[in-house]
């Protein structure tokens, strides 16, 4: 019981992890779009 | 069954469960970003010319991400200090929830990111002067000074007097005079603002070995300079209002900060208890974020100015 609860804790931190890396690599792409935007003078 | 310290099961628990998503942020040294964003913003607002709002954005986010970046890498490095003292046992790497080497690459990899998209966003000599503050933030401040000289954070204070300039140089790429000028006051107002945390953190810094003033020269000494550099610090806070960066508003408000600054630092002085000391210390952080506020709302030029210098007419002024 004690290990699956950790198993599980353990799991929910990794997976946390990559959701706020997933979130921070589709915001880097973002801003690059973005950036590509205003420095070509469209926005 | 003998009693775990929390570190101790602060260790237990990463080896159960590895390092949370919030342990990166606590990396990030949070509460000194923004203060070190906030600097820079003004910086970047208070140059001339006109610049793309979105680059603003990134310009800042870039600075954020550097100030991160060298808190990380000096989190990495002082490791072994931070688990001797009282206020920093508890961060992610001397309580064990992290590995050194992955600190350690977080920062470099954030470091190397923020300089490239300044550079390539806005400008190389704000990517430079990024840089620049990075690795002296931790070349020169953390591995050069820190635990060698009770001067650390005289020379060290650069490092975060520099975040006006980079924003000033993102936004005309160059550095100009009244950029200068703001460097001044970070880099004047950083001695008595740390010279006040050590003073009531003085067991602990002794503890660690690391070589702050009142450790080395004393209470009474550290009161006195710094007093000194709060009088130091009355025309260096104006010198924007003289440049023609702020009007008289500003100028005025500079002054009786100033003034309240150095009235605190006298109380220091006088006093033998640590209750001045940390009223001085946080009215140094007060102090530095209004002068900084009201540089922005009392800039010369811009739409800001009909807020604040622009009504002065309408009250016969």
């Amino acid at each position: 019981m004690m290990v699956m609860t950790v198993m599980n804790e353990r799991e929910k931190r990794i997976r946390a992890k990559n959701r706020a890396l997933l979130a921070a690599l589709l915001g880097v792409v973002l801003m690059f779009y973005l950036i590509a935007l205003a420095r070509m003078g469209n926005w | 069954m003998s009693q775990m310290t929390s570190a101790e099961l602060a260790r237990r628990d990463a080896a159960a469960f590895g390092t949370s998503a919030g342990d990166y942020v606590v990396l990030l040294k949070p509460r000194v970003m923004s203060l070190v964003v906030f600097t820079g913003f003004v910086g970047l607002y208070l140059a001339p010319g006109h610049l793309n709002p979105l680059l603003a954005a990134v310009a800042v986010l870039c600075i954020a991400v550097a100030a991160g970046a060298a808190g990380a890498i000096n989190m990495w490095y002082e490791r072994d200090i931070d688990l001797l003292m009282e206020r920093t046992r508890n961060r992610p790497l001397p309580a064990g929830r992290m590995a050194p080497g992955e600190a350690l690459g977080f920062g470099c990899v954030l470091a190397g990111a923020s300089v490239m998209v300044m550079g390539l966003a806005l400008n190389w000599v704000a990517g430079a002067l990024l840089a620049l503050t990075i690795g002296f933030y931790v070349f020169v401040y953390t591995i050069g000074l820190k635990r060698r000289t009770p001067q650390n954070i005289v020379i060290g204070g650069a490092s975060g007097a520099f975040p006006p300039l980079i924003g000033w140089a993102a936004a005309t790429g160059e550095v100009g005079w009244p950029a200068l000028a703001l460097f001044a006051l970070i880099f004047f107002w950083t001695p008595p603002h740390f010279w006040a945390l050590s003073l009531y953190r003085a067991d602990d810094y002794a503890r660690a070995g690391v070589p702050m003033l009142p450790v080395v020269a004393g209470p009474r000494e550290t009161k006195k300079q710094m007093l000194l550099y709060t009088l130091v610090l009355w025309p260096v806070a104006v010198a924007p209002a003289l440049l023609h960066v702020t009007g008289w508003i500003y100028g005025i408000a500079a002054v009786i900060l100033s003034a309240l600054f150095s009235l605190l630092a006298c109380r220091v002085l006088a006093g033998s208890d640590a209750g001045p000391a940390r009223q001085m210390f946080g009215f140094s952080i007060l102090y530095l974020f209004l002068l900084f506020l009201l540089m922005a709302l009392d800039r010369t030029s811009g739409p800001v100015l009909g807020l604040v210098s622009g009504l002065a007419p309408a009250f016969g002024a």
